[in-house]
């Protein structure tokens, strides 16, 4: 069964296509990246896939209901960690989590719980009462991520998780994102080739809004004819320009 | 539910700001007891407590409107609608979730007024009850205006149109700070055409119990009230569509 499923999923812009004839297939359980250089369409996709844009064309299934059609019962399903850390800056970092936990009509006694479990998880116990606006960008982008797990999402969505942070947050985070594996069906995306070869199970290269190449780092460095998955980026991204 | 959860979130994200209530309170309390002191010190009636009060809670609830268009403006602006667009958060939830804990902030910064008035002479009376329920349309008002600005302005315009403009307008075309009879013409037509004058009237009226002349003034700001209301929902909508 998939999880999502796009069918020449399309976002015109006034005069750029984003996204372009995008056909998608997301495993269950699976870890997914998108990775592309900038303007590659990733955050686009995102977008339609969590139903905060309307495609142009085309549709999406994400996990058993249409993007366009059913965007209700599709925002029930899903958590999304947006490129920019999205918190409530002047509520602190528990509230922000009782915040969604209260959206998604969690009782007191499990949001309490959820929160017990998130702190733990993601290491938050020391800024729980902090204000999230006041936070480090390693934490804060923590606090966001967390803010879109503690729903327990069927589907969860990354987009550019460890962007602006540095190595030894970005390593933190990458733990944290490996730990998740397995539960639920994760789309990332990403820019650091490094990033997606570190994290997924399969991977999707983009470019101009065009899917170039998917599969597991194994099969797409054998289509490159390359062992280094650097070289295999480069190698599908300019091949994908002619 | 869902909606009282984002309702609590902004009445605390508007109540910790400390700037919002600095001027939201201090600055009509601070304008009452300097133009009430002023007055204890000239002969003429200018700004006699009991007509100056009620000019004053008017003249307070452009900041609510201040308050409101910040807030939206910076939650468009920050990643957090965003975020909060994905889940089950429907329209409604976010327009009532704006907008209902303006009401009481709005209403008890309407009824401070009046109290922080009765130790400066205030005329003590029932008639200040009615005077707060009766701001009820105009807060409306005022709230949706924040949430109208709020939605087609940045942070900054905010500042500007809603700080710094409405602020001025609602204190010049409300007749508080001078008879605009006297002024007459284009000035007092433009002034009766918006609906500030008409709610100082209103609150002068019904705080000294005139109650037949409510009629007159409550008509143009419900009219302003709904209207204002339905846009701001419109522009709200277009921006939510056009994430
Ligand atoms: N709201 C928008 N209006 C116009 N163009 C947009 C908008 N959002 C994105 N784009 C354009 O669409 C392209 C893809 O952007 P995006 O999806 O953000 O790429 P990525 O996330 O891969 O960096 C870029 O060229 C960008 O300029
Ligand atoms: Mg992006």
């Amino acid at each position: 069964m998939h999880a999502i499923k796009t069918v020449e999923l399309v976002k015109q812009y006034k005069n750029i296509t984003a996204v372009d004839k995008l056909d998608l297939e997301i495993r269950e359980g699976e870890l997914f990246s998108l990775l592309g250089v900038n303007g590659a369409g990733k955050t686009t996709t995102i977008k339609m896939l969590s139903c905060l844009t309307m495609p142009t064309d085309g549709d999406a299934v994400v996990g058993g209901y249409s993007i366009t059609k059913e965007s209700e019962q599709v925002k029930r399903l899903i958590g999304v960690s947006p490129q920019e850390t999205a918190v409530a800056p002047n509520l602190s970092v528990k509230e922000n989590l009782e915040l969604i936990c209260g959206i998604h009509g969690f009782s007191k006694e499990k949001t309490k719980l959820k929160i017990r479990e998130f702190s733990e998880r993601f290491g938050l116990d020391t800024v729980l009462q902090r204000k999230a606006g006041k936070l480090s960008g390693g934490y804060a982008r923590r606090v966001s991520i967390a803010m879109a797990l503690i729903s327990e999402p069927q589907i969860l969505f990354l987009d550019e998780p460890t962007l602006g942070l540095d190595v030894i947050a970005r390593h933190e985070l990458w733990e944290t994102i490996s730990s998740l594996k397995g539960n639920v069906t994760i789309i990332l995306t990403t820019h650091y080739m490094e990033e997606a070869e570190a994290l997924s199970d399969r991977i999707g290269i983009m470019k101009n809004g065009k899917l170039l190449a998917q599969g597991t780092v194994k099969e797409l460095n054998e289509r490159a004819g390359t062992n280094d998955f650097e070289a295999t980026f480069v190698s599908i991204v300019k091949e994908g320009a002619v | 539910m869902r909606m009282m959860t984002f309702a609590k979130r902004c009445t605390k994200e508007i109540l910790r700001d400390p700037i919002n209530l600095g001027f939201g309170l201090g600055f009509p309390l601070v304008l009452l007891l300097l133009l009430s002191a002023l007055q204890t010190n000239i002969p003429v009636s200018l700004f006699e407590i009991d007509t100056l009060t009620p000019g004053i809670t008017v003249f307070g609830l452009s900041f609510v409107t201040l308050f409101s268009a910040t807030l939206v403006a910076k939650d468009r602006e920050s990643a957090l609608l965003q975020r909060l667009y994905t889940t089950p958060l429907t329209y409604f939830d976010f327009i009532m979730g704006y907008m209902l804990p303006l009401l009481p902030i709005a209403l008890g910064q309407t009824l401070i007024c009046y109290l922080v008035a009765i130790p400066l002479g205030l005329t003590l009376s029932v008639n200040i009850v009615y005077a707060v329920i009766g701001m009820i349309p105009m807060v409306v008002f005022n709230i949706s205006l924040g949430l109208l600005c709020g939605s087609v302005l940045g942070v900054k315009q905010v500042g500007g149109i809603c700080g710094a403009l409405l602020t001025n307008l609602s204190a010049w075309l409300s007749g508080v700070w001078f008879d605009l009879s006297l002024v007459g013409g284009f000035f007092e037509k433009i002034a009766n055409a918006l609906p500030f004058v008409h709610a100082v009237e209103m609150e002068k009226a019904l705080f000294s119990g005139n109650f037949d002349l409510v009629a007159a003034h409550v008509l143009p700001i419900l009219l302003y009230s709904v209207t204002i209301t339905a846009i701001a929902m419109l522009c709200f909508l277009r921006q939510m569509k056009k994430q």
